[in-house]
């Protein structure tokens, strides 16, 4: 196995018994970026000098390896770098360097993690394919041909190409769990209020988390260690009790009660995704785990309920690239209006502003009875149903996504198509649960699958436990792509 | 016909809290452009506010002291527009929850003595300050940005310029006793919008109301209301409909013109902040701040004018003030003459700190000193016009009054040997007195005290003079 290869707590193994050091991982890295990135298109920038410079002191001050320690990652082009580019994908955010760190760049620095990459992803994370990237278009690692998933699929291709050892995603929807079951590698998306979202470039405020995407669970459990906890910057993060998730993971999980809920194996269920999910469920059976057949009967709405949710939120929060203070201004314009109207027409790509107009439709006057009331009525009849299954399952699985990658351009002239993607996903979202995607299996053309785990708020332990449980008894996280 | 005009106001303060409502940049007036910014007042991607407790303080703090029902959930929320001074595009407020709900507020004057209503009050931040430079274009201040405000809103409640007037003086002395808003009109820190319509008088139903924004002097809020109501007068006399708008109002040239109409008024598409968790009050929280709102103004109008019998005019001017009020306050428990005292405050200390363009705050001497100066002319240790001299040096150097009075031998001669030789000079001096005096004309008397007060140095006791020009013509 070449050290790009490995996980991140196997390269720290290695680091300590000194068979290598940090230097010679970023550059195993930096190298495997060289020879794959053309193919991949998976980073916006890199940061290959400030890296190297961080593990030659590492290496030159004899840090002891524990943790993060030294450990290269790639970071979503949606998270702030201070006086790095930070772009969101798109043009609207040409050349802005924030003056500061996102709490979780500032956590992970403290870890003493080296962050190597921005990675590419759907403008504004509004995507499932990594598509809508004003700058690039990314492949999926396993068949180049295919998308890697979005909104992170930058993040997740860079992991499952072994550019990083791991990446940072953002979740609105599925954004990380639905790439990570396109790629083949483990994402999780923690309790709304786990992870501070200060830095994060909004798209829907009340929906957004960050999480790790990672080559196993292990390294999710220690990733996830160092970027939880409460930031005063942040007033929706959480005050929580501090754990440490790897004592979690051997844990037992004889008699564990594992929800299945029908809605999610209906139709537009694609076959072999459905075998895969079968056999997984079997395989917790073995593990002596619990099935309850069980159902979540609002599903159904939670698509619409989320689109106008997160557009409703977009709008606002997008409204304030005006072309005026920084970022994309357009050249010619006449008067004030006419600046805000052509920077924006000029500066968003097409989804962006679809979901700009959809968001700001339904908060007009006369409409917002209508759409985002009622939405926010659907999504506390969301939150009570997962409620009810969480009084007799400890966790609830599922297909992360109905289908496995589909082609570049196959969607992209059907947003109503590419919005499906998500089915699965996007209810954790709207409930504030965390949810975790882990490789279950691969389709007939080697396409890798998804299968989620969804756990209580906070139950992220749980969640992590029955995770690793399936890993040890599976081999599915060991594959590689061939690139 | 005659016309009842119906009024309604939003006022607009900015809180005087250290730090601004989301972030801990510094509300300080008047700093170098662009001098009081970080990241988050900014509105710069990604960052995130957080809720100054100071703000919901001060605002429950103006809302207990208006009578208002304060609530134990409220929530903040985005009013969406575009502006070049508003750097997120939507302004921070709260829309269906405010922090405080119903109140009211005793207003009294020539014709008037009632109730105004307070519809509620919220908090919000500001927004910058746009800056047009003829050659460099606009340019955008964003100090303010984030600076916190209460928004007040009261009922329909007001039938008058006077009415609108003494409630608006009332509101400004209500924030400022309660030390929630320094109420520096000239900063901006207090600005009314008024809405106004007329109808019939003894019609129940409303009618088209208009709204003129931003007034920020009492004066200019005065004339708004007169204009304005004429105006709308003027029109439904010749028969045209009122068009419900917002309009401007200039002060130099004393008329008001539409801005924009209801057609035009922006869709603020108001919805919950994401960002940001409902404010949750506690009982015992709301009960300390209570505790807290120091004695208003009218209350203390009560107390001087039934207590001290002071009359109503002398005792409102005493309370323009909680810091004036408190000095008189503090002087009378020094003292028994509250009369005297409050005399000097509105007399001779008002004309000090008036030259010399300061506040009460910032003399010198303490209440006890302006006590003590008091004592000394009722006991007629000095004469009246030496207490002017006293009271003079004392604001000019700090000094006490005991001590002013020996160093300039102020002491009153209250002896008749000692003034017998001055007051006998002046009557040979002035015959042409003398024979006015005789011949019955009173007035000549005052001037020949003035003669002996003059040659004494206004140590003579007056009344003992008086007595002694009329023994001795």
């Amino acid at each position: 196995m070449e050290l790009f290869d490995l996980t991140l707590h196997d390269t720290v193994d290695l680091i300590n018994k000194k068979e290598v050091g940090y230097k010679d991982v970023v550059q195993a890295y930096l190298k495997r970026i060289d020879d794959v990135e053309d193919k991949v298109n998976s980073t916006l920038k890199i940061m290959g000098e400030e890296a190297l410079e961080k593990a030659e002191n590492l290496d030159k001050n004899g840090i002891q390896a524990k943790g993060l320690m030294g450990i290269p990652y790639g970071l979503k082009d949606n998270m702030c770098t201070m006086d790095v580019e930070t772009t969101c994908a798109s043009k609207i955010l040409y050349n802005f360097k924030p003056p500061y760190n996102a709490t979780v760049v500032e956590k992970l620095e403290q870890a003493g993690s080296i962050v190597l990459a921005k990675m590419n992803m759907d403008e504004f994370a509004m995507g499932s394919s990594t598509e809508n990237s004003s700058f690039k278009k990314t492949h999926n690692p396993w068949d180049l041909d295919r998308v890697p998933g979005g909104s992170s699929g930058g993040s997740a291709a860079c992991v499952a190409a072994g550019e990083a050892a791991f990446a940072l995603g953002t979740d609105t929807g599925g954004s990380i769990r639905q790439p990570a079951s396109f790629c083949g590698v483990v994402g999780l998306k923690p309790t709304y209020g786990m992870v501070s979202r200060y830095g994060l470039i909004a798209f829907a405020s009340s929906l957004d988390q960050i999480g790790p995407m990672t080559k196993d669970v292990e390294d999710c459990a220690i990733v996830l260690n160092a970027i939880c906890g409460h930031d005063d910057k942040d007033s929706t993060s959480v005050v929580t009790e501090k754990k440490d998730f790897t004592n979690y993971l051997t844990k037992d999980i004889k008699g564990l009660k594992i929800g299945v809920p029908k809605e999610y194996f209906q139709e537009g269920l694609n076959n072999e995704v459905e075998q895969s999910v079968r056999e997984a469920i079997k395989v917790y059976k073995n593990l002596g785990a619990e099935i309850i057949e069980t159902s979540l009967p609002t599903t159904e709405y939670a698509l619409s309920a989320y689109y106008i949710i997160s557009s409703a939120e977009a709008s606002s929060n997008l409204a304030r690239y005006d072309g005026i203070r920084y970022g994309y201004r357009a050249e010619d314009f006449d008067g004030l209006v006419d600046l805000y109207k052509k920077s924006r027409s000029e500066g968003f790509g097409s989804e962006v502003k679809r979901r700009i107009m959809l968001g700001t439709y339904a908060l007009s006057s006369g409409y917002y009875d209508a759409y985002y009331k009622k939405a926010l009525q659907v999504r506390t009849l969301i939150k009570e149903d997962f409620d009810n299954v969480f009084k007799t399952c400890d966790v609830i699985l599922s297909p992360t996504c109905p289908t496995t990658s589909f082609k570049l351009g196959e969607k992209s002239n059907d947003p109503l198509e590419m919005y499906l993607s998500d089915i699965y996903t996007v209810p954790v979202n709207i409930a504030g649960v965390p949810g975790i995607s882990i490789p279950c299996g691969f389709d007939s053309e080697g396409l890798p699958i998804g299968l989620q785990l969804i756990g209580k708020a906070f139950g992220e332990d749980t969640l992590l436990k029955a995770s690793y449980a399936f890993e040890q008894a599976t081999d599915y996280h060991k594959k590689r792509a061939s690139l | 016909m005659e016309y009842e005009i119906v009024i309604g106001l939003e006022i607009h303060s900015e809180l005087q809290t250290k730090s601004k409502i989301f972030c801990g940049c510094s509300t300080k007036f008047g700093a170098d452009e662009n001098t009081q910014t970080c990241p988050v007042c900014l509105g710069l991607p990604g960052t995130l506010p957080v809720l100054n407790k100071k703000v919901v303080e001060y605002a429950v703090k103006a809302g207990t002291a208006m009578d208002c029902e304060i609530a134990r959930f409220s929530k903040m929320d985005r009013k969406n527009y575009f502006y070049p001074d508003l750097p997120k595009a939507y302004q921070i407020s709260q829309f269906d929850f405010p922090i405080c709900g119903k109140g009211k507020i005793h207003i009294k004057g020539e014709g008037f003595d009632k109730f105004v209503g307070i519809t509620r009050i919220h908090i919000e931040e500001d927004a910058g300050k746009l800056i047009h430079e003829g050659s460099e274009g606009t340019l955008a201040d964003n100090n303010r940005c984030g600076v916190p405000l209460i928004e007040i809103v009261t009922e329909p409640d007001m039938r008058s310029a006077e009415e609108a007037r003494v409630f608006a003086e009332k509101v400004k002395a209500t924030l400022e006793y309660t030390e929630v808003s320094d109420c520096k009109m000239q900063e901006g820190s207090l600005r009314f919008d008024v809405n106004l319509s007329v109808r019939p008088m003894g019609s129940k139903e409303y009618g088209t109301r208009t709204e003129m924004k931003n007034l920020n002097s009492f004066r200019s809020l005065e004339n708004a209301i007169k204009s304005e109501s004429k105006r709308q007068i003027k029109e439904i006399e010749k028969g045209n409909k009122i068009i419900q708008e917002t309009r401007k109002w200039d002060d130099d040239k004393g008329l008001s013109f539409s801005l924009r109409s209801k057609e035009e008024a922006h869709d603020y598409r108001y919805f919950p902040d994401p960002d940001l968790v409902p404010v949750i009050l506690e009982e015992e929280y709301i009960e300390s701040i209570k505790g807290s709102i120091p004695i208003l103004p009218w209350e203390r109008i009560e107390k001087y004018t039934s207590e001290w019998n002071l009359t109503q005019t002398e005792s409102q001017i005493l309370t323009t003030t909680k810091q004036m009020a408190d000095f008189f306050e503090e002087s009378v428990m020094y003292c028994d003459d509250a009369k005297s005292v409050s005399n000097w405050i509105l007399g001779d200390l008002s004309a000090l700190l008036n030259e010399a363009g300061i506040e009460i705050t910032q003399i010198k001497f303490n209440p006890e000193g302006l006590a003590k100066m008091v004592n000394m002319i009722n006991k007629k240790e000095i004469s009246n016009s030496a207490g002017k001299t006293v009271l003079k040096e004392m604001f000019e150097t700090g000094a006490a009054p005991e001590d002013i009075v020996k160093e300039k031998g102020l002491v009153q001669m209250n002896d008749e040997d000692a003034i017998k030789e001055i007051v006998l000079k002046v009557i040979t001096d002035n015959p042409k007195s003398v024979e006015d005096l005789k011949s019955g004309k009173d007035k000549a008397i005052g001037f020949l005290v003035g003669q002996v007060m003059k040659a004494t140095k206004g140590k003579a006791n007056p009344g003992v003079v008086n007595d002694m020009i009329k023994k001795n013509i």
